[in-house]
């Protein structure tokens, strides 16, 4: 199916001075797709040319529009000579080939050289007319969505959850190629940036037609990666996860629900230990809905829909009536019949870390695998058979791996790959975890609403209650979900051991949960997603890092490999006991977001493992770190270690103060008997396999709750306590984490800042030893982080949130670790206030576990407006003023002037919006007459702006999260994909190394954000800059750079703008009202 | 020779078309620093650059690691006003984190020497890539290469265009020529302001001139459009172009006593009322030449003091109507004469160019100073002045009262703000 693609070449402005005669330029425009090429007309001697060309227009293929981007060429019309180049502009046109997402791409592009970095601007638009209006997308895969958010997209729904996909291209390196030796380095890098351009666009077509296959819509999570493999050449390859997703349109409003207590009651998985999948009723107001609510029905569905399709084998019966007190038979019967569906894939892989709540149901631990390759030549790069057969296997390890732990599937799943010269690792790593069926077929899919309700960012103003609020809408519609909320209560669901404690698969040390007090947990977790929005939490998280270097020989090919990979475990086994150690020391019991990366260089390897600790409410309190000496009869030792243990437990008492980690004192009859065999120490589980892979899964066992005893038995050790005491804490008013969001911090402002940071160090004149080396490394990543707390130091408080460790041995003995992160200002006053709900909470958790709680937001309901369906609401609006302090009377407003604030589709969005409300009262009740006529505030703002502010360029606003503080998305725009090389040969002329690279990251900076606004947007989520590879040589006085980041383009609208829209307070009563009726 | 292109060419074109000259902003604080490039040796660590970029780290660390690169990129480029003034300042890298060591930042933040050091540098780049776009604010406005809000964009343009006080007075007046240019080590060691900021200042001044020189419209308003500056620093500028161009002499000994702020106040009135501007808006350089046609009719006020009568009939009328009120009768009596010789002789030369420059001089030699030494006060020169100017009217035989209101309101008014101590 054709399309005709037209671009028109409007303007130039701040062009290059070309001509040194005249001081000017005399300027045309390429314009080419595939083979065709345009020409505007010369438009002679100015640096800003107004060409306002003709529409020109390109007929051609699908394939080709999703392969080849727009290539845009400035140059400089020479009569006597050839045309010199001024730069290039690559327009990937794929985001116009959605139906939902841009329509145009106009704006000012950065115009690019490679040698010479951004060089004035050229203004283009560009539409595509796809041919064929009807069923237009269903020969190709033009229409599938894609998402780098590694969680369900905000304003979608998603339907089915089909599972993973991955695909990956090979070719020559044109920098490899013998071509290169005669040509310049900038047609060399116009050769790469071309190629590596089709490369994914072609990639991302493949994996689209994959998706058609498997009837989905869309990739979430889509990671896309480039190996620069050298002589061997170039891979690009991508994982995601494929979905069904829906938009869910924000002007539908339908007042009721379809019998929510009904069905309710029919729900299968009554043992499921989060009612928050129970979620039908309120949310599915959604017209376009034609599927059933009845879990059976669809189930039914389910069995005839296509192989590729994830389908459960209906079972009779199945669930209805499963539920008891005993969850014990049940459980396997869930097990075997989730299992039987996900069987059915090659691999039960999901790139998502934040999921819809109930959609985890139990987690295993994080599963891992690597493996150490070597890298031979490419020989036909349209059969990448043995790279697909590398990654085959590793996933075929991970799998077993999960399978060992009890669980069919893996969450939070990420692929990577670190190549040095000809050697090559090949690591795969995710979380083993017990999924809900139902997310995975058609139909039952309502929850998704809920949880891109909770992840709205202004939801956090109640953050710590969110695993309430969540659960409360859904409590309104049958009050016999209450026993329910007592049997299993959520939040302390996944932390739930999934396999089976008589037959554990490693040896592990398990207690009941110490939230419900039904289930076993074990004593630690582990794991890559995303700290889940129903988990309960005391305190604060913070950013937890292991590093580690080891020196290896330097060695050739199979020699080199094997060294590489008898190392791997070792590192593996002591970057997990850093892990534990700290954690410990931090006070906390589980990792999320644990991204371990094993770099290799010429004569080291290095790890760093970067995680964010929590205190997870339904696990227990972590035991202190006891000291043991070897030597205990020498009186000078022991004091030694008497002092050493002394600071230990002091540096614990401080943290626990820092992250404010007060769990309530449970006695221990209470919480039942632990389990009798206490271990000693953390012990590494490792399988090997044939081949040289080697494998970790993470041991969950570490020692009796009290005696987590490190022995000082040589010095390697002694320098490991000592390491573990240098890590300094953030100064006061930073917070970190390398997750989306930090625990225990709710009240974000809209004041972010996303950065990168990169340093590359020498490790000269040192005698090269492990100590050393991890010392230097330490010191290292400490300076740099403390340096961008200086930084940012305008920002206090604030959190650095997504924070994204890569290190990189580009060469003997030289050291770059890339930073990328989001600094997010918090307001203070309101953390504190907030800070204390999760401990009351847990308090009154722990004494109303028995019954009461269902009394306690009816009694609380004492507002006219809020009718019975707003009472669980109501607790949570209570609670948060409670504390925050507001008069009853704000309070009655701030309802109905949320309540109809955006024609809410379902009770959790009122809800949010609610609390949203109080935040805004509560922080700033003198800012409210301000607030009041937003219009004139608007007005003001404009006027008092100095003279110069008339500018044209829009503010894009870049995050590695999946959404903006403060800020809704609107729309997804499309995927930002790029891909950019920078050379020169006057390094010291431009600055030096910092000066080159510090020009090329802003140019990188710029040019993404010029696409993004382009497109229309104004926000970039999910942002990743996933290569910088850098290279110099000083002597020659040269240096090159490659920089691949991706995104997601998106419309943000700010949530105090949205507020605005509605201004009848008496539309917003009987709304809620009127639902309410319907409801009860 | 080469070095000699370097500091002759306008600074902005030479360093686009040559990245070459890279260096040369950031050499510091001696004569030598433009050439400091292009002088480097060639083992590669130059003069001033390797304070300036990473190089010299090595000392602060003083084990093992060096970091060979070093770089912080914010989406929204940050910006430290203090260290942006330290710049602006003409501060090394090494000096401006003395002193900002001297501050106690450290002590309020907890941070080490390096991470000073390396957030110092990690600004200085960014002053540095962004200099080139504030010699041309409406480029910084339009570019996509930094993200930077609206208002910190005013403050940078702002705070680069802004001017030393002492500075400018010793370059006020003066040709801004490459011979000035040359001179200004001698500034800098007179005002104490390091060269580099000289060489801003300098750069900047003659910028805005030669850009508005030409320029048909109000010189305030053309300053401030292409300029983006605020309203009073355009004020300000429009005085230095006014001065330069005319090459008023304000560095005589004598006039040491006047402020930046007193001469830009008669440039003003000046501009308002003496120039082509003033009664024709629509001719080239406005506001920036004054009024030929006028200066040649000044000539025609010789009448006041060539014909006796005259003169001793302004003179009557001048005594009639202030005895009593001004505090200096007598000696105002007595000087009469000689004090309306001055006014009306500074009036009938201004045609040549050489008395244009002197016309501060003069002021201050022929008026101020007899009165200073006759002790009048503020209040007695307004007193004067004003009957001076108004008596004239009832002249009969006198008839350029138009001609006379023009020029004696300026020169009131210039008196009147220069005449302090």
């Amino acid at each position: 199916m054709p399309g005709k693609l037209k671009v028109k070449i409007v303007a130039g402005r701040h062009l290059p001075v070309m001509d040194r005669a005249s001081d000017l330029t005399d300027a045309f425009v390429e314009v080419k797709f595939g083979n065709t090429t345009f020409k505007t007309d010369v438009y002679p001697k100015s640096l800003n040319p107004q060409w306002n060309s003709e529409w020109f227009k390109f007929e051609v293929d699908d394939e080709d529009l999703q392969d080849e981007p727009l290539q845009i060429t400035v140059l400089d019309h020479d009569t006597y000579s050839a045309n010199d180049a001024i730069g290039k502009v690559y327009i990937d046109i794929d985001p116009l080939l959605y139906s939902e997402a841009a329509t145009v791409i106009s704006g000012w592009f950065p115009i690019y050289d490679t040698i010479h970095g951004i060089r004035g601007e050229i203004n283009v638009v560009v539409k595509v007319d796809l041919f064929n209006d009807l069923n237009r997308f269903r020969q190709s895969s033009c229409g599938v969505k894609f998402f780098c958010t590694t969680s369900i997209p905000k304003c979608y729904r998603a339907v089915v959850i089909h599972g993973f996909v991955e695909e990956l291209v090979v070719n020559e390196d044109p920098e490899y190629q013998w071509i290169d030796r005669i040509r310049t380095p900038r047609a060399s890098n116009e050769a790469r940036q071309r190629l590596i351009s089709l490369m994914s666009g072609e990639l991302q077509r493949k994996i689209g037609l994959k998706v058609l296959e498997m009837r989905g819509n869309a990739v979430v999570g889509y990671l896309q990666c480039f190996d620069l493999e050298g002589e061997s050449g170039l891979v690009v390859r991508a994982i995601g996860t494929v979905c069904t997703l829906d938009k869910i349109s924000n002007t539908a409003f339908l007042p009721a629900c379809n019998s929510p207590s009904k069905e309710m009651k029919e729900i299968p998985f009554n043992e499921d230990p989060n009612p928050n999948t129970h979620s039908s009723g309120p949310s599915t107001p959604l017209k376009n809905q034609t599927y059933s609510f009845s879990p059976s029905k669809s189930y039914s569905r389910q069995s005839s829909s296509s192989d590729t399709d994830l389908s459960l084998t209906p079972k009779t019966g199945m669930g209805s009536g499963s539920a008891g007190k005993e969850g014990g038979p049940f459980k396997a019967l869930l097990r075997q019949q989730t299992q039987t569906a996900l069987e059915q894939r090659e691999f039960p892989f999901f790139t998502l870390t934040a999921f819809p709540p109930g959609f985890l149901v139990h987690v295993g631990g994080v599963v891992s695998a690597r493996s150490v390759k070597l890298l031979d030549r490419i020989h036909n790069p349209d059969e990448p058979e043995t790279r697909d057969a590398w990654w085959a296997e590793i996933r075929q390890e991970i799998k077993s791996h999960a399978k060992a732990l009890g669980c069919h599937a893996v969450v939070g799943y990420s692929e990577s790959t670190s190549i040095c010269e000809e050697v090559c690792i090949l690591s795969a790593s995710g979380t083993a975890a017990v999924l809900n069926p139902r997310f995975l077929q058609d139909g039952t899919m309502e929850g998704c609403l809920e949880q891109r309700l909770s992840w709205q960012p202004g939801f956090f103003s109640i953050g710590s209650e969110k695993g309430e609020v969540d659960f409360f809408p859904q409590n309104q519609d049958s009050s016999s979900l209450l026993g329910i909320e007592e049997t299993s209560p959520p939040g302390c669901g996944f932390c739930h051991i999934p396999y089976d404690e008589l037959n554990m698969p490693f040896p592990a040390h398990l207690t009941y949960c110490y939230n419900c007090r039904k289930q076993k947990v074990p004593d630690v977790l582990f794991t890559t997603i995303d700290l889940p929005a129903e988990a309960m939490v005391i305190g604060k998280g913070c950013l937890i890092q292991a590093r580690l270097c080891r020196l290896k020989k330097k060695a050739q090919a199979e020699a080199n490999a094997t060294s590489i990979s008898n190392l791997l475990p070792f590192m593996e086994y002591e970057v997990h006991t850093q892990l534990m150690n700290k954690l410990k020391l931090k006070g906390m019991n589980a990792l999320f977001g644990l991204r371990i990366q094993i770099t290799v260089g010429e004569n080291m390897l290095m790890g760093l493992a970067s995680a964010t600790g929590v205190y997870l409410t339904a696990l227990p309190t972590p035991g202190g770190i006891q000291i043991a000496g070897k030597t205990p009869n020498d009186g000078a030792y022991e004091q030694h270690v008497s002092h050493m243990q002394k600071k230990i437990n002091d540096t614990i008492a401080k943290n626990k103060e820092l992250y404010e980690i007060n769990p309530p004192e449970i006695p221990e009859e209470i919480i039942g008997s632990p389990f009798p065999e206490p271990r000693q120490r953390s012990r590494l589980l490792r399988s090997q396999s044939e081949s040289s892979d080697e494998v970790m899964e993470l041991d969950l066992s570490h020692g009796k709750k009290d005696a987590f005893v490190l022995e000082i038995d040589d010095t390697d050790a002694m320098e490991d306590v000592h390491s573990l005491l240098t890590d300094v804490p953030p100064p006061p008013g930073f917070y970190s984490c390398n997750t989306e969001i930090m625990p225990g911090i709710n009240n974000w402002t809209s004041d972010i800042q996303m950065f990168t940071s990169v340093r590359v160090s020498r490790l000269s004149n040192i005698n090269l030893t492990n100590q050393t080396l991890n010392k230097n490394f330490n010191d290292l990543c400490e300076n740099l982080l403390k340096s961008l707390y200086f930084k940012l130091r305008s920002m206090i408080p604030c959190c650095l949130c997504h924070v994204n460790f890569t290190v990189a041995l580009p060469e003997d003995e030289v050291i770059q670790i890339t930073v990328t992160a989001v600094a997010i200002t918090f307001d203070k006053n309101q953390a504190l206030q907030t800070s204390k709900v999760p401990a009351e909470k847990t308090l009154q958790r722990a004494s109303t576990d028995n019954e009461e709680q269902l009394q306690f937001p009816l009694e609380l309901c004492s507002d006219p407006l809020v009718s019975q369906p707003f009472s669980p609401a109501k607790e949570v609006l209570e609670n948060a003023s409670s504390h925050t302090g507001i008069p009853a009377a704000q309070r009655a407003t701030s309802v109905d002037y949320s309540s109809f604030a955006d024609r809410c589709n379902s009770w959790i969005e009122l809800i949010k919006l609610k609390a949203q409300t109080i935040r805004r009262g509560s922080i700033k009740t003198t800012a409210s007459l301000d607030k009041a006529s937003p219009l004139a505030e608007g007005h003001l703002r404009h006027r008092s702006v100095p003279p110069c502010t008339n500018s044209t360029v829009s503010v894009v606003k870049m995050t590695p999260l999946s959404f903006i503080p403060g800020a809704k998305i609107t729309k997804y725009l499309g995927i930002i994909n790029m891909f950019f090389i920078r050379e020169t040969t006057s390094l010291r002329e431009e600055g030096g190394v910092s000066g080159f690279l510090h020009a090329f990251i802003a140019e990188v900076f710029a040019m993404v954000r010029a696409h993004v606004a382009a497109l229309g947007g104004n926000a970039v989520v999910s942002y990743i800059m996933k290569q910088c590879v850098f290279m110099e040589n000083p002597n020659k006085n040269q240096a090159q750079c490659l920089i691949n980041v991706s995104g997601d383009a998106v419309i943000v609208v700010r949530e105090s703008e949205l507020e605005m829209v509605p201004v009848q307070p008496s539309a917003a009563v009987s709304q809620p009202a009127s639902a309410g009726d319907v409801t009860t | 020779m080469q070095g000699d292109a370097c500091s002759h060419a306008a600074a902005a074109t030479w360093k686009q078309t040559a990245p070459g000259s890279y260096g040369k902003c950031q050499s510091g604080d001696s004569s030598a620093g433009s050439l400091s490039l292009l002088r480097r040796p060639a083992g590669g660590s130059w003069e001033f650059g390797s304070c300036f970029w990473s190089l010299g780290q090595a000392e602060l660390v003083p084990w093992a690691m060096t970091n060979d690169l070093d770089i912080f990129v914010g989406n929204t480029t940050l910006i430290d006003e203090e260290v942006y003034q330290l710049w602006l300042d003409g501060y090394s890298v090494s000096d401006a984190v003395s002193l900002r060591l001297r501050s106690g930042i450290l002590e309020q933040t907890g941070a080490t020497v390096d991470v000073l050091q390396s957030d110092t540098m990690d600004h200085y780049r960014t002053f540095h890539m962004l200099e080139r776009l504030l010699h041309t604010p409406s480029k910084l406005i339009h570019q996509l290469h930094f993200q930077i809000p609206p208002s910190r964009q005013a403050m940078l343009i702002e705070r680069y265009y802004a001017f030393d006080e002492a500075f400018v007075r010793e370059v006020l007046g003066k040709k801004l020529s490459k011979g000035t240019k040359k001179d200004l080590d001698d500034v800098s060691t007179k005002t104490s302001i390091t060269l580099k900021s000289c060489r801003r200042q300098f750069d900047n001044f003659k910028r805005v001139f030669k850009v508005v020189e030409e320029m048909r419209g109000s010189l305030v308003e053309n300053i401030q459009q292409h300029f983006l500056l605020s309203d009073r620093l355009a004020r300000d500028y429009a005085a230095i172009v006014f001065f330069a161009n005319s090459r008023f002499e304000t560095g005589k000994k004598k006039l040491q006593f006047l402020t930046f702020e007193d001469f830009a106040y008669c440039a003003e009135q000046m501009i308002q009322n003496w120039t082509l501007g003033a009664v024709d808006s629509n001719v080239d350089d406005m506001d920036v030449d004054l009024d030929k046609e006028f200066l040649q009719e000044l000539k025609e006020l010789k009448v006041l003091i060539a014909d006796k009568d005259l003169l001793d009939l302004h003179k009557s009328l001048v005594c009639t109507s202030l005895r009593g009120k001004i505090s200096v009768y007598n000696e105002m009596e007595a000087n009469f004469k000689n004090l309306s010789r001055a006014l009306v002789n500074m009036a009938s030369k201004l045609i040549h160019t050489k008395d244009v420059r002197d016309f501060f001089i003069d002021l201050v030699e022929k008026f101020i100073e007899p009165c200073k030494s006759d002790k009048w006060t503020l209040n007695d020169v307004r007193l004067f002045l004003t009957q001076y100017t108004t008596s004239a009217h009832n002249l009969d035989a006198f008839r350029h009262q138009a001609l006379w209101d023009r020029y004696m309101s300026t020169i009131k008014s210039c008196l009147l703000k220069m005449y302090h101590d």
